[in-house]
This record gives C-alpha cells, sequence and structure tokens, in this order.
C-alpha cells in the first residue's frame, strides 16, 4: 500500500476550475424561461399575523405568488420535529421568518414586489436571551422553552463535592452565535413537471436531506424528486439543513409560476435568515484535589436552539458526550438542555455543539489550575484518558490511546515551558503596553454520527466500471471544499490497484447515487472512504470470480483491468461493487440512559496559542500556533493539514472576531463589512502535526473536520488569561469584552 | 445584483464642465471611485436617481508640486497617494492611512474626494488631512473656491459643499517633514503618528483613527494638529485637545490633553464598537503617542 495513493498530497481534483474562475455556481446557471423568487420575511421577532397586503404600484398579475394554502402537502420542514412550517400560517415566531414567497420573470421587478407587500401583525412577546427563556414568563415552545433536555450521571457527585479533602471550583462559561459565512451564499433552481416531478439543482451539503423533504412536501415518489449538487462553495454545516426550505421554497414557486425558479439569497439574507452556530452557557462545579487529580464533575450545559426545534437536540447531544472532555473522573453529572428563544433557529456548524462544551471545560480547567497553582498543562496531562478507561457517558476506549504523546508533542513544537518562562519573565519587567501569553488546550471529537446515527443511516455506496475500463464512485458524498473529490479517488484508485486518473468522481445526483449519508460529522473520508473501499473491492472480487482478472489486492494493469471489464460487460448489462454500513463489532449506545459507545473512534489533539495583549486597545495577536493531532491514517497530507488550518482561522474568528449582534431578536451586522471574520494578516502562523496512529500505519481513517474547531478558542484565552491576569471566560472576546474583563481584574 | 439598476441613471462625461452643468441642474449626484457607493447599492440602500460618474475626467486626476503645496486631483487614489515619493517623505500619515484602507482593490478605486465628500466619521484619511491643515477647491458653474478642510464637515454626513459644487482638489501645505525620533526625546521639529485602531489588521474599518501632528521647539509644543476618526459625528479636528498641548512644555502637557481629548470626543454605541470602548481607546492611544514622543520613544504601534 505504501506505493498507493492514499498518503499522498495529490492536488485537488477541482481546484484548478476554482481558482480560474472557471467552476459555474448555481447562480451562474440559467434555465429556459427560468423566473426569479424571492422571500418574503418577517421584520419582527414574535406577532399574530393577520394578515398578508399585496401593495399598490406592482403588476401582481404577472407573478407567482405562493402562500400557506398554496403547498402541495404539509406546511412542514421535514427534520426532527414538525413544528417549522415552510412559510408562516399565523404565528410568526422569529424574525426574517419566511411568510410568503414571490417569482416572476424579472429579478428587479420580484425585488419591487418584495418591498410592496405588507404584512398586518399583532406584535407578541418575545423571548431574546437564555435567561429570559429560562425564567419562562413567556412561554415560545412547549411548556417551559425546553427543547430537550439529557441527563446522565456516574459515580455519586454530591458525595464528592462534599468530601472535605477536594477543593470545589466553580464557573460559568458563554459562547456566542457564530455565522459559518461560507463564500457563496445559499440558492436553488428548481423545476417541476406535472409527469416528470421534481428536479431541484443547487448549493447544499446533503441531497438526500433535500431529497426527503421535497419527497413529503409535494408526496410524490422518491423516483420522482431529484436533487442535484451544484459546486458549492462552502458549507461548514450551513448548508446542511436550511437547503430543504430553500429547496421547498424553490419548488413550490417553480410548480405555480409553470416556469423553472431560481431562488438566490444575498448576503445580507443569508445571514439573516439561515442557521448559526448555537450559543452557549456551561455551568461548570468540579471538585478535584490539591494535587490537580479530578474527583468530580458536575456539569449544567446549555444551548440556544432557536425558535424551532430543528438539529438542537442532536447538536445537544454531542455537546453534552464531549463536555466533560477526554479526562479520567470517577464521579460525573451532566445535564444538558436546548432552550427555545425567538432567535431564527440555531443549526448545524462545525463541531456541532462540541466546539461550545469543550470551550466551557479546557477554560474551566485554566481557573482550576490558577486556584491550585498548577501548570495548566501539568494538570491536564495528570487527568488524561488512559487505554481501558471509560469516558464521562462509560464508553472504553479500545484504542492503545496516548493523549499524553499528543499533548508533549504539542508542548515540545511551541516550547512550552521556555515560552512560559520568558512571557512571565517580559510580562514582569515591561513598563510597554504588550503582554504575552500562552495556553493549551487537550481535546477529542467523536467523529461519525452520535450513538446509532450511523446505524439508522444504513449508508450506501457504490463503484461502477465503465465500458472504457474507469471507475465512477456513486456516492451522495458532497464536494464543499474540505476534498471529497479528491479523497475518494485515492481510496478508490488504491483499492481498484489503478492510476487515479481512471477514477472518476461524479457530481451527486439523487437520480444516479445511493443514499451515502449527509456531508457532515467529518464522516466522509472516515465512513464512506470505507465503503467505497469495500465497494471497490467488491468489484474487483466480481472480476476475480469471473475469471476476468487475477487475484491479488496489488495494482492491476490498466489494459488488463479494461480488457477485463469489456468482457464482463459483454455478458452483463452493469457490473458495480457496493458496499452498506456496518458498525464495528461490540458498539452500544443506550439513548435513554444516555451512555454508551457514543462514537466508533475519536481524534485526539493538544493545540497550544501564543498570543501578545495590547493593553491599550484590549486587542489580541495571536503570534504562533500548534495543531498536533492523532486522526488515524492521513488519506491527504495537503488536504488535510488545509482541513485543519482553516478549522484553526474558523475558531480564531469565533474567539475574538465574530459577533452576531442580535436587535430585538434580528442580526444587525448582516454583511462582511460589520461582520469581521479575520483576513490572513490576523491569522498566525499555524503549524500542523498529524501524529503517526495509534493503530500503526495500516490503521483506519477517522474524521478531521471539525476538530480543529475546538481547540483554538480555549487555547487563545488560556493564554490571554496568561498574558494579563484576567480571566475572560465568555467568547467572541472582542477587545469591548476584553477590555472590560481586564477593568474588571484591576479593581 | 438584487438593485433595481434601471431605476438608476448614469453619465460618465470626460469634461469637467459637463460635470458642473449637471451638478448645477440639481437632482444629479457624484460617483466616483464607487467604494462606499456600491456598498450602499448592494444592500437596496442606494437612492434610485440620476448619477454623474466622474472617474473619467482627467482634470481631477493627478498629484502637483509646488514650493508651498502639493495638490491632489481629487480622483486621486488611495494607490497614487502610497507612490507618490514626496507625499511618503512630508505626508507619510496620508501615506499611512491610504495604506490602511480596504484591500488592493478598494485601493484602486476608492478616491481621496470621495473618502471626503461620502463624509464617513469612520473614514480614514480625513484624520491624517485634517492634522496636515489641508484646503479643499471646490469648483461649480458659479466659481472656484477654497475652503479650510477642518471647517468642513458641519455634522453627521453634513458638509460645507453645495449641491452644485464639485471637490476638485485637495491640497497639503507643504511643511518641515518629520523628524525620527531621537534618544532622549525629539526637542526641536515636527512629529507625526497615524493610529488605527480596528481589530482586524486589514480591510478593518476604524473603531478609533488619530493622526498627531507636533511641532516642538526646545521641548515646548510650538504647534500641534490632531484628527480623529470614528470618535465623533463628524471627522474630528480635536481643537481643544491641541490647544492644551500648544506653549507648554510637551511633558507637562500631556495629562491635560488627554483629558482634554477624553471631552472632545464624542464616540457613540453602534453595531461595530461601544461608545466606552472608543472613548478608552482614543484616550490610551494619545498618551501612548504623546508619552512616547516625550521619551524620544518609537511609540510602539498598536498590534
Amino acid at each position: 500500500m505504501q506505493d498507493g495513493f492514499v498518503g499522498r498530497s495529490v492536488p485537488r481534483r477541482e481546484g484548478h476550475d476554482k481558482v480560474t474562475g472557471a467552476t459555474a455556481y448555481v447562480d451562474d446557471l440559467s434555465l429556459p424561461g427560468m423566473w426569479h423568487g424571492v422571500t418574503v420575511r418577517s421584520p419582527v421577532a414574535r406577532a399574530r399575523l393577520l394578515g398578508v397586503e399585496l401593495g399598490e404600484g406592482v403588476p401582481w398579475h404577472e407573478f407567482a405568488i405562493v402562500g400557506p394554502d398554496d403547498l402541495p402537502g404539509p406546511n412542514v420542514v421535514k427534520l426532527i420535529d414538525t413544528d417549522q412550517p415552510l412559510l408562516a400560517a399565523d404565528e410568526i415566531r422569529h424574525c426574517d421568518e419566511p411568510v410568503l414567497l414571490l417569482a416572476h420573470p424579472d429579478r428587479a421587478m420580484a425585488e419591487r414586489g418584495r418591498a410592496a407587500v405588507r404584512l398586518r401583525l399583532e406584535p407578541l412577546p418575545a423571548v431574546t436571551s437564555l435567561d429570559d427563556a429560562l425564567r419562562g414568563d413567556v412561554v415560545v415552545w412547549g411548556r417551559d422553552n425546553v427543547f430537550r433536555e439529557y441527563r446522565t450521571a456516574k459515580g455519586d457527585v454530591d458525595a464528592a463535592l462534599a468530601d472535605p479533602d477536594v477543593v470545589v471550583v466553580e464557573g460559568v462559561y458563554e459562547t456566542g452565535a457564530q455565522e459559518q459565512m461560507y463564500i457563496e451564499p445559499q440558492g436553488m433552481i428548481a423545476q417541476f413537471d406535472a409527469e416528470r416531478g421534481v428536479t431541484v439543482r443547487g448549493s447544499l451539503q446533503c441531497p438526500y436531506y433535500v431529497h426527503a423533504a421535497l419527497v413529503a412536501l409535494f408526496q410524490l415518489p422518491p423516483q420522482q424528486v431529484r436533487v442535484i449538487q451544484t459546486a458549492t462553495g462552502g458549507g461548514f454545516g450551513g448548508k446542511e439543513e436550511y437547503p430543504s426550505v430553500i429547496a421547498a421554497h424553490a419548488a413550490v414557486l417553480a410548480r405555480k409560476a409553470g416556469h423553472p425558479v431560481k431562488l438566490i439569497y444575498d448576503r445580507v439574507e443569508d445571514v439573516r435568515a439561515t442557521t448559526k452556530r448555537h450559543p452557549s452557557r456551561t455551568h461548570h462545579r468540579t471538585a478535584v484535589r490539591r494535587d490537580g487529580t479530578l474527583v468530580a464533575m458536575d456539569i449544567d450545559f446549555i444551548i440556544d436552539g432557536g425558535a424551532y426545534l430543528t438539529l438542537s437536540p442532536v447538536v445537544l447531544s454531542r455537546g453534552a458526550i464531549h463536555s466533560a472532555g477526554p479526562y479520567r473522573c470517577e464521579h460525573v453529572r451532566i445535564r444538558a438542555r436546548a432552550i427555545a428563544t425567538s432567535h431564527p433557529p440555531h443549526g448545524a456548524f462545525r463541531g456541532f455543539g462540541a466546539p461550545q462544551s469543550v470551550f466551557a471545560l479546557e477554560r474551566h480547567l485554566d481557573v482550576i489550575a490558577a486556584r491550585l497553582g498548577l501548570d495548566p498543562a501539568a494538570l491536564r496531562r495528570k487527568n488524561l484518558l488512559q487505554p481501558g478507561e471509560q469516558t464521562a457517558v462509560g464508553q472504553v476506549v479500545r484504542e492503545p490511546i496516548a493523549l499524553d504523546r499528543v499533548l508533549d508533542r504539542a508542548l515540545a513544537l511551541s516550547h512550552w515551558h521556555e515560552r512560559r518562562a520568558a512571557h512571565e519573565a517580559f510580562n514582569r519587567s515591561t513598563d510597554g503596553p504588550l503582554r504575552r501569553g500562552i495556553g493549551v488546550a487537550t481535546f477529542m471529537h467523536g467523529a461519525g454520527f452520535t450513538g446509532a446515527g450511523e446505524v439508522h443511516l444504513a449508508s450506501v455506496a457504490q463503484v461502477q466500471a465503465e465500458r472504457d475500463g474507469t471507475l465512477t464512485v456513486l456516492a451522495a458524498s458532497t464536494e464543499i471544499g474540505q476534498g471529497t473529490n479528491t479523497v475518494f479517488a485515492q481510496i478508490v484508485a488504491d483499492a481498484a490497484g489503478l492510476p487515479l486518473s481512471r477514477v472518476r468522481v461524479g457530481q451527486p445526483d439523487t437520480a444516479v447515487v445511493p443514499d451515502s449519508g449527509p456531508t457532515v460529522a467529518s464522516r466522509t473520508t472516515m465512513v464512506v472512504g470505507t465503503l467505497l473501499r469495500r465497494a471497490t473491492a467488491s468489484l474487483r472480487q466480481t472480476l476475480r470470480d469471473a475469471g476476468l482478472l487475477p487475484a491479488g489486492t496489488g495494482p492491476v494493469d490498466p489494459e488488463v483491468f479494461t480488457q477485463a471489464v469489456a468482457r464482463y460487460l459483454a455478458d452483463h448489462e452493469q457490473l458495480r461493487g457496493e458496499a452498506r454500513y456496518e458498525p464495528p463489532p461490540g458498539i452500544a449506545w443506550d439513548e435513554k440512559a444516555f451512555r454508551g459507545d457514543a462514537y466508533a473512534s475519536y481524534a485526539w489533539a493538544a493545540y497550544v496559542a501564543d498570543v501578545t495583549v495590547d493593553l491599550r486597545t484590549a486587542e489580541v495577536r495571536v503570534d504562533d500556533f500548534v495543531a498536533v493531532q492523532e486522526v488515524g491514517r492521513v488519506v491527504n497530507p495537503v488536504l488535510a493539514a488545509g482541513q485543519i488550518e482553516g478549522g484553526v482561522a474558523q475558531a480564531i474568528g469565533w474567539a475574538l472576531f465574530e459577533q452576531v449582534v442580535y436587535r430585538d431578536g434580528r442580526v444587525a451586522n448582516p454583511q462582511m463589512t460589520n461582520y469581521i471574520i479575520p483576513t490572513a494578516v490576523d491569522t498566525p502562523p499555524i503549524r500542523v502535526e498529524f501524529m503517526p496512529p495509534f493503530l500503526g500505519d495500516d490503521a483506519p481513517s477517522k474524521g478531521i473536520g471539525e476538530l480543529p474547531m475546538d481547540g483554538p478558542a480555549p487555547a487563545i484565552l488560556a493564554a490571554v488569561q496568561h498574558a494579563t491576569g484576567a480571566v475572560p471566560t465568555a467568547i467572541p472576546m472582542l477587545p469591548e469584552q476584553l477590555a472590560q474583563v481586564l477593568q474588571e481584574a484591576q479593581s | 445584483m438584487r438593485a433595481d439598476l434601471s431605476r438608476f441613471e448614469v453619465v460618465r462625461p470626460r469634461a469637467l464642465d459637463e460635470v458642473l452643468v449637471r451638478l448645477g441642474e440639481g437632482g444629479w449626484s457624484v460617483l466616483a471611485g464607487g467604494t462606499d457607493l456600491m456598498v450602499t447599492l448592494g444592500a437596496l440602500a442606494l437612492p434610485p436617481g440620476r448619477y454623474v460618474d466622474v472617474w473619467r475626467v482627467d482634470a481631477l486626476r493627478g498629484i502637483t508640486v509646488t514650493d508651498d503645496a502639493i495638490t491632489m486631483g481629487a480622483l486621486t487614489t488611495y494607490a497614487d497617494v502610497q507612490r507618490h515619493p514626496l507625499l511618503q517623505v512630508e505626508f507619510p500619515m496620508l501615506v499611512e492611512a491610504a495604506r490602511r484602507s480596504g484591500a488592493a482593490a478598494i485601493q484602486n478605486r476608492g478616491t481621496l474626494g470621495g473618502n471626503i465628500a461620502n463624509a464617513s466619521p469612520a473614514a480614514d484619511s480625513p484624520p491624517a488631512l485634517l492634522a496636515y491643515g489641508a484646503v479643499l477647491e471646490l469648483h461649480s458653474r458659479a466659481g472656484t473656491r477654497r475652503l479650510a478642510y477642518a471647517d468642513f464637515h458641519t455634522g453627521y454626513k453634513q458638509t460645507l459643499r453645495r449641491g452644485d459644487e464639485l471637490i476638485a482638489r485637495v491640497i497639503l501645505p507643504r511643511r518641515a517633514a518629520a523628524a525620527a525620533p531621537v534618544a532622549g526625546g525629539v526637542r526641536d521639529g515636527v512629529v507625526d503618528a497615524y493610529r488605527k485602531i480596528g481589530t482586524r489588521k486589514a480591510q478593518a474599518i476604524a473603531k478609533v483613527g488619530l493622526a498627531v501632528r507636533l511641532e516642538l521647539q526646545g521641548g515646548v509644543v510650538a504647534d500641534a494638529a490632531i484628527g480623529a476618526a470614528s470618535v465623533a459625528p463628524v471627522p474630528l479636528f480635536a481643537r481643544t485637545t491641541a490647544a492644551a498641548l500648544r506653549g507648554r512644555p510637551l511633558a507637562d502637557a500631556i495629562e491635560a490633553a488627554v483629558a482634554a481629548f477624553g471631552d472632545e470626543v464624542t464616540p457613540i454605541d453602534d453595531v461595530r464598537s461601544s461608545a466606552r470602548y472608543r472613548r478608552q481607546v482614543a484616550v490610551n492611544v494619545l498618551r501612548d503617542v504623546l508619552a512616547a514622543v516625550s521619551a524620544g520613544r518609537t511609540p510602539v504601534d498598536s498590534l
């Protein structure tokens, strides 16, 4: 296998077309007779919708107009629950909620129509903060504004906290919403035909999610709904669930108009209306011995789900499972709640709840270290999970993990001890405005769906041999900038023993590809890549069984392979290999008890941030960043490092720059000029290192896409604490907030 | 593009006279580099109507140097400013402001005239122009007049420019070039210091901008001029603060000047920052600059 493509940094397949501008995104596409759709939205967070009036001066007879009564099926966004309507019918529950859809042949006229619609609204009290939601004076969901609650416990937390030999440290940590800010805003083009059904093309992560939503809405047989992914300019989770809404809207407009309809959001609409990372608040109460040994953790984790349930229970679940981190602790109690507010629904975003709870725990460990006078790295090292030990939810880690080696490597690369001492000396002696600090975070990230998720998905992937001897990858996994096309080609080429050029990865189209599951949860390389390797092996086996290929798994002469395929296809209609997901043996998750094997595998990491703080401006500059992780076998080192670097940059944004300003429940800064993401010059050198796999060179690959979102924010805030002595506990920590923290620390 | 372009009329004359005729008619607005207007257009906030695009008017371009002044056409871009060798030597704060405005594409299109006329209190070049005592030349069919730039901004997005007038030139009176810092403090000569606090290091809109010019004679402040961004409804010419410095030994005047500045700024809370932060940082940065000059240090630029 050493001579194969896996493990080599072969160039990104679509890179040239993207860099040269040749790639066509959905807004670059046009269909004959296509109209333009727009969405009329609520200007307020909560109200009774009394009526919709079409204003003067607009030729309404030229428009296709769709309200809740014009839908072909249930007025529901098909997700976990059925609480979210496609179009608000009588109650508005968040700002920018869709109310009415318009389409017109001319895009400018469609906009004029949108501006001329008046909503008659009777204001209702809204819930715009977690505190208001928990107080429950105004109930916007269920009986108590609680979407979902999980509880899990092991040991005897109360007794451990009452032990006179422990120190109890308490803290509250908060994280803000975050916009995915993919470079391409969302958009879809839909066609409707009474006989052929619905076809939708657009920017999305999960073709079969959109497919399921349209099947439910149009009540059509699955084969009459077709979803095609167009080149997608980034997703980060933002194109996981929301594209179903846009696809449904475009499709009902197309049905009404009798024309294809393009529905494109511009940046402002996209930022205001689509999902963002859940804001969170975590309360930690921890019993720790004076030597730093963790004895008990009492964790209360809350996320703001927004106005509808959407995916919040699964985000909550991942956040809860990660909330106790990669640490050994005998007594752990976790209470986790997803809360309803009048914010636009928060949703999937790289890390999916884990970055929030990891931030809180890692921040808390630094507070503990400071309280006990311990080196933060030493405190972590003392408590790292060892092989055979149990996580907080009772999962026994079977892998020969050596997280202490990962941590040691990060400390060595960052010169932790020397830098720490040097910074302390500098800070003691300087009379200037700058302070320096260094901080660390250790963490794990479970890859793939939580609990029994992968079993329920039962993903299928196929590889098809063509007459010219090439192989076509058939999977619904999307290329969203992370390298799916390239990595799949590498895996299939090696399994087939063929050159890379013999493998084609097509654009996902539900008319052609099986459901290999959504492109989420860092599962594409790990889960679907494995399916493709098995599918390819099965295809090879078919040729061997037919006596057309010699035995063996090594390289095959492409000409021999082409002849074998040609001879097989002379007698058969097609040649495909297929594989279906099978859980690793002995894996079991008890959803009710919230205990068991939460994930089939974990990636492990230690990140170190080195910062300078300017006391005049309370600005923080990240000077150096070290990211060391064990992710199993790395398929494409350049792409993998790119994932880590991109995730670190995105997490720096979450920690220091990106603030979603909600005013009365509406996003007040929906443009790139006022929602500030870091630029290249705000990003430090990021030194990425992958550890040799714990399971050896032939180890399976683990998911890596979300991992780098978890560690940077707490490492950076730890470094700021080291630099200034102040204890920041909330992100985003813009200079405005740090200035206040510094002032409070002084007084 | 969601904006309805059919509701915008744009003419693109080459002759300055034609521009002035249109402005004289009334109902026309000026479009220069477009770096402000295009953002507004994209946000559907640009009023539909008639626009004179002056980008092709060569008479509004070019930088000319005489013994007394450097005169810049209103279409001088940030890129032009950065490239000009004499501006680099004599007006480094303007060059720095240009360097820190937007990114390369903005610097190639954004103009000094547009930056002034748009009258954003957050604009990058006005603090430097204020500190350098710039003079504006406005043209109209009725004639040409010159105004001290320090008087130009009268309220939020309000200026002394009449609707029939066009900013044609920006004139910088030449004075002694700034001195390099010397050990023991600058006692004689001119010191310039420009600061932009924007949280992000590039493509930022200033939360606080500051341009300080001090003229010292024997350690005494012979003259001081201070321009500031994002701390008032207008690009602020901090007259009271400068007065607190003038005629006094620098070392003794710092705290009084900093206190005066704290009173002179009137920042607001908005989506970008808070009044409290802006005021505190404006004061901190001014103190830092003055203290550094007084001590003969090169002021450490903010991160």
